[in-house]
């Protein structure tokens, strides 16, 4: 019997059929002809080279991002865990993603490498945000797994180093599905806790999937915004995590990360006192240098017999050449001197005194020899006269017998008898001897 | 001073030692220089000071947060 289906009962049945035998199912292919409407739902179509379907990834049912945390592109190959959904009023069919991943490079590493890309362009990498590590952390958080080598290699190398620094230890589960919440929640702990310098995220080395916590989104942007320094010590040296990029300083490994945030004890102290010796003794240096200088002012302030004897040699020198040039000078005065006495000597009056000497002795002898002469004729015109003389004398005269008669009061010779009167004295001169006689008598003449 | 001022010190101490060292400041300068210095140095001596370390568990959420002491350091 021919049974007739009317459109609705054909697609109802095509709908059961292909829902029940398609319930759920893998399928891979490359995205094509992707569509984001304001539903928020995506659309695209799946193809290869042959064949195409198209597929749809409903928002509530998504949650994509969540477990793969990449974003679908165009041309990308991708696997598909979907279920065939038949559209009645349509008749056609569709695939309904439930998760993608993408194919080839890997999932992980697609979703790694776009949420880096996309972290970059926000600039939660920027160096300009990166907060600097203490130098001398007073207490450390380290959010980490409590058991296992991470959290001793750490405990150990800053006891060595560091032993006076509080460690606070968070512990986390560091791999599967709910490290990242915890990894978040043991951060904001440490936060509001209070008093932890610097943070430490550590974990030891593994697959990608194994570090894929610390990859995660909201942690990338916890660490960002975490107002403690925060060190990212993911894995080996090779793997890095968003965490490290993000982070305020990445070590390569757990040990470095401890090595990083705590300076050497031993090597500060031992600075320190090595800094103190050499003030110490630069300070007693300075001082001893001030000391010499002012015990050798001293010195020079007490002994000034030092300028005395420079200015003696001074002196001494200007002396001795004072004297030779004083010397010298006398040579020249002295040859100068010998010069015009030899001139002088030429020029001589000796020969001319001696001409006016001469001449002065004829003089003298013609002088005397005519004075001689005039003395012969003086004395013999003397004798002559003398003998006239001798004649004439009144002493020839009183020889003849006549006499002087001399008043005895006047003592003038009586030459009148007018000049006498009885009684006078006279004295009467002979040629030989006189007497003296009184007047008696006066006759006149 | 805060914790970060320990590095800056202790530059600080380095440059005062190597001008006294060089000896050519005053001497006042010197000594207010000198004074300084073991100022820094007891400022860091007193960050340096030795004290055991506590290793504790930040365990709980925001209002039950509780510090218990880690077990799994030897000898700590």
């Amino acid at each position: 019997m021919k049974e007739i289906l009317t459109v609705s009962q054909l697609n109802n049945n095509i709908k059961f059929l292909l829902e029940e035998t398609f319930d759920f199912l893998w399928v891979e292919g490359e995205v094509s002809n992707l569509r984001r409407p304001q539903s928020g739902h995506v659309y695209f179509t799946l193809k290869d080279d042959k064949s195409q379907i198209n597929a749809v990834f409903f928002r509530q049912f998504g949650g994509y991002k969540q477990r793969t945390n990449f974003e679908l592109e165009e041309g990308l190959s991708v696997l598909c865990r979907a279920r065939l959904n038949v559209y009645l009023p349509r008749g056609e069919y569709q695939l309904v993603i439930e998760s993608v991943e993408p194919l080839g490079v890997g999932a992980l590493q697609k979703a790694f490498e776009q949420l880096k890309a996309r972290l970059l362009a926000e600039g939660l990498f920027d160096e300009r945000y990166k907060t600097r590590i203490p130098f001398l952390p007073k207490k450390i958080g380290v959010v980490t797994s409590p058991t296992g080598a991470v959290i001793k290699d750490i405990l150990n190398i800053t006891k060595r180093r560091f032993p006076i620094a509080d460690i606070l230890i968070a512990p986390v589960l560091v791999q599967g599905d709910d490290a990242a919440a915890e990894i978040i929640q043991a951060l904001c702990n440490l936060h509001s806790y209070g008093g932890v310098d610097v943070i430490v995220i550590a974990r030891g080395g593994g697959s990608l999937e194994d570090i894929a916590p610390f990859n995660d989104e909201v942690l990338a942007r916890e660490i960002f915004r975490s107002s403690i320094p925060i060190v990212s010590a993911v894995g080996h040296e090779t793997d890095f995590t968003i965490c490290d990029f993000v982070a305020d300083l990445r070590a390569p490994t757990p040990s470095a990360a401890a090595e990083l945030i705590v300076p050497e004890w031993m090597e500060l102290t031992t600075k320190i006192n090595i800094l103190k010796q050499r003030l110490m003794s630069g300070f007693a240096r300075h001082l001893k240098n001030k000391r010499d200088k002012i015990a050798g002012l001293q010195e020079r302030l007490k002994d000034p017999r030092r300028f005395l004897i420079n200015l003696q040699i001074h002196l001494d020198d200007l002396r001795e050449r004072l004297g030779a040039a004083l010397h010298h000078k006398k040579q020249n005065l002295y040859n100068d001197l010998g010069q015009l006495e030899l001139r002088l000597r030429h020029q001589s009056p000796a020969r001319q005194i001696n001409e006016k000497k001469i001449l002065l002795k004829n003089i003298q002898k013609d002088m005397f020899n005519s004075f001689s002469y005039h003395v012969i004729a003086l004395r013999e015109r003397l004798q002559k006269n003398s003998a006239i003389l001798e004649s004439l004398s009144p002493l020839s005269v009183l020889q003849r017998g006549y006499s002087i008669t001399r008043s005895m009061a006047s003592g003038m010779t009586v030459r009148h008898a007018d000049v006498l009167n009885i009684g006078d004295d006279v004295n009467i001169q002979l040629a030989k001897g006189n007497f003296n006689a009184k007047i008696e008598k006066i006759s006149q003449g | 001073m805060a914790k970060e001022k320990f590095e800056d010190a202790l530059e600080r101490l380095e440059d005062i030692v190597r001008k006294m060292e060089a000896g050519d400041i005053p001497l006042d300068e010197a000594l207010k220089s000198f004074e300084e210095g073991i100022k820094i140095i007891r400022f860091c001596s007193a960050k340096l000071e030795e004290t055991e370390r506590r290793v504790e568990m930040l365990l709980g959420k925001e209002d039950s947060l509780q510090v218990k002491r880690f077990q799994g350091e030897d000898g700590d």
